[in-house]
């Protein structure tokens, strides 16, 4: 029956509604600015779900390709073009109709990207990144490919922290909301149900697109690479190209969540970018069980609440830590997996 | 660029190289029994660091040093008996996960055991205003301790792995650790051994560069990832090799200060580490033979 696979969507979906409803009828509607944003964050979680559960790979970098998707949508989205407006090269990009005039928080009128554009321009440089740093890393197994995906999330938090224009420590702020069929992406009170709905269904979405393609003959290819990769690509399986479409796939589903966010927040710091985050993403996807989409959207659902919440106050990082190396000696196979141990 | 310029670079270069050669050599040690990199290698440093400092206050310097390395093998001892020793047959990526965990608690465990302030332990001999005056550069007589005391750690080991009957049986567990338990060593000891060897290195080293680098509680992992970085330059689980490989990546950091900010220094090492793992995953030194052979 392959209607049975979307019942968790509907349960989802009545599950996003039920807890607004909830939360306005308490009067708590500031809950939803923690939850919006962990939606967000479950973005990146279920792309690293589908690498580290269906594709077998891990990706410490994961925290990289959001801090991209978020500085290339906020460099763009703030800078001023109007000392070039003359160019050429900036005449045909208001003719395409890239450019958005906008008034700052000083009534400065200032030219710049639009956010439609900024986020083809994220996104692009995304998928080329990640098939760059794809193409040699996914030769790699164990320690070497955690390695080089800490490196590479370690380099753009290095080059974040040590740029002028991407704001070195301060970040960048004063990004533009993200204007969306007549709504907006932003944190302004006023719009605060309509982007927990926007966040909710980008997630949605996603997840649909996930869950097809896990079951799909993509979905089947992948889990025979997990199973074992030698008898996958003995049975004419193309191993190397599942696992960089996946690798590309996850880096993606980390831009939207990134770019999104930073609409969102109206801003973005290096410590979006820094390992820890990444180390939280491989966590959270851990303690939902790796090949498991739906305990990994629970998981990261919830421990990015709590953790916005600042439920764990300065044992944050510890607590993701204890989580990480709990779930690994006691339920390697994920504490949400429905699958019996001892495999 | 004069000569004094080149040569106060080339000692600076040195004296950084043979730290990442130190802790690339404590990731190869526990490598070479369990087959597992430990990401907490860089913690053991720090640790050690801080140990020292806070003791130091109450006795004198090599007590305090030699108690910080005792304190910190037993940290190592306690991490195998706790996390490591009992996984029946655990696979690299559940092992490569958990020893990451332990790096973050071992870190946040420090920032609650003493505070985020930097720290440094009191030079060796000397202050931080004397010097000496070699060929016209100028080097902290602290910095002439490390390389000392790095040459000594080598040294020390090369004699160790070949001359006595442990470091001989933890060689053997590195070659095939089944042949070597079916002739009689003990290997699960030979595990708890090298992650008190590794610890203890990691401790002396942390002590050492403490008056020059200072030790805060989270500057293990950038520690670790340049050790891991030599590590796998000089070929994982090769020791001597990554003497070498930690002086080139010295080196090549110190100059590239000259050419490129200093805020990028560490994004070479790392430029450095994704060109390796793509191009030459069995390091600068690895045999050819040997690498058609290994998974990677």
């Amino acid at each position: 029956m392959p209607e049975r696979r979307y019942l968790p969507l509907l349960a989802l979906a009545v599950a996003v509604i039920g807890i607004q409803l909830a939360v306005s009828a308490a009067a708590a509607v500031y809950y939803l600015t923690q939850l919006t944003m962990s939606a967000y964050y479950c973005l990146v979680v279920l792309g690293l779900c589908l690498l580290m559960g269906y594709a077998g790979q891990i990706s410490l970098g994961q925290a990289g390709f959001f801090a991209i998707g978020g500085y290339v949508s906020a460099v763009l989205t703030t800078l001023d073009l109007r000392s070039l407006a003359e160019t050429p090269a900036v005449k045909l990009l208001g003719r395409l109709g890239f450019l958005a005039e906008r008034k700052d928080l000083y009534e400065n009128t200032l030219l710049c990207l639009a956010p439609w554009s900024a986020m083809a321009f994220a996104l692009l440089l995304t998928v080329l990144l990640a098939l760059m740093i794809g193409l040699p890393v996914i030769r790699l197994k164990g320690h070497y490919l955690a390695m080089a995906t800490l490196g590479f999330g370690l380099i753009v938090f290095r080059i974040v922290l040590g740029t002028r224009f991407l704001g070195e420590a301060d970040g960048i702020s004063g990004v533009p909301p993200f204007p969306l069929f007549g709504l907006r992406v932003s944190g302004g009170l006023a719009w605060r149900v309509e982007n927990y709905y926007i966040a909710w269904a980008l997630v949605f979405l996603c997840l649909l697109l996930a869950v097809n393609l896990v079951h799909s003959r993509v979905g089947r290819a992948l889990r025979s690479i997990r199973g074992g990769e030698e008898a996958a690509r003995a049975m004419g399986v193309d191993t190397s190209r599942y696992k960089l479409a996946t690798f590309v796939l996850s880096a993606v589903f980390a831009c939207l969540g990134g770019i999104f966010l930073t609409h969102y927040n109206g801003g973005i710091g290096p410590s979006e970018a820094a390992s820890m985050k990444s180390v939280r993403y491989v966590a959270i996807v851990a303690a939902g069980g790796a090949d498991n989409l739906w305990g990994a959207l629970f998981a990261g659902a919830l421990l990015n609440f709590l953790s916005l919440r600042g439920t764990f106050g300065s044992y944050d990082d510890a607590f993701f830590a204890a989580i990480l190396i709990g779930v690994m000696l006691f339920f390697p196979d994920g504490l949400l997996s429905v699958k019996g141990r001892g495999r | 660029m004069s000569f004094e310029q080149f040569f106060q670079y080339f000692l600076s270069g040195i004296t950084q190289g043979s730290i990442y050669a130190i802790i690339a050599i404590g990731f190869n040690i526990i490598y070479n029994t369990t087959g597992v990199i430990n990401f907490a290698q860089g913690e053991f440093l720090i640790l050690g660091g801080m140990i020292a400092v806070s003791l130091s206050a109450y006795l004198p310097l090599p007590l305090a040093v030699a108690l910080a390395v005792a304190v910190t093998m037993g940290v190592g001892l306690l991490i195998d008996l706790v996390f490591i020793r009992w996984l029946a047959g655990p696979s690299v990526l559940r092992l490569i996960v958990i020893t990451m965990g332990l790096s973050i608690l071992l870190r946040e465990g420090m920032l609650h055991l003493w505070d985020e302030k930097v720290r440094a332990l009191r030079h060796f001999t000397g202050s931080e205003i004397s010097s000496l005056r070699i060929l016209g550069a100028y080097i902290s007589p602290q910095a002439l301790w490390v390389l000392g005391i790095s040459a000594v750690i080598v040294a020390v080991l090369n004699l160790f792995f070949k001359f006595t009957l442990a470091g001989r049986a933890m060689r053997a567990c590195a070659a095939n650790s089944l042949a070597a338990r079916l002739c009689g060593i003990r290997t699960r000891r030979m595990v708890s051994l090298s992650f008190m060897l590794s610890a203890g290195i990691g401790a002396l080293a942390g002590c050492t560069i403490s008056p020059l680098t200072q030790t805060q509680y989270d500057m293990g992992a950038p520690l670790a990832i340049k050790g891991f970085t030599v590590a796998i330059l000089g070929g994982l689980g090769n020791s001597m090799a990554a003497v070498a490989a930690g002086l080139i990546l010295g080196l090549l950091e110190v100059f590239s200060v000259s050419l490129l900010p200093l805020a990028y220094k560490d994004a070479v090492s790392l430029a450095v580490l994704l060109v390796i793992l793509f191009f030459k995953p069995g390091g600068l030194f690895g045999r050819r033979e040997e690498q058609v052979l290994k998974e990677f």
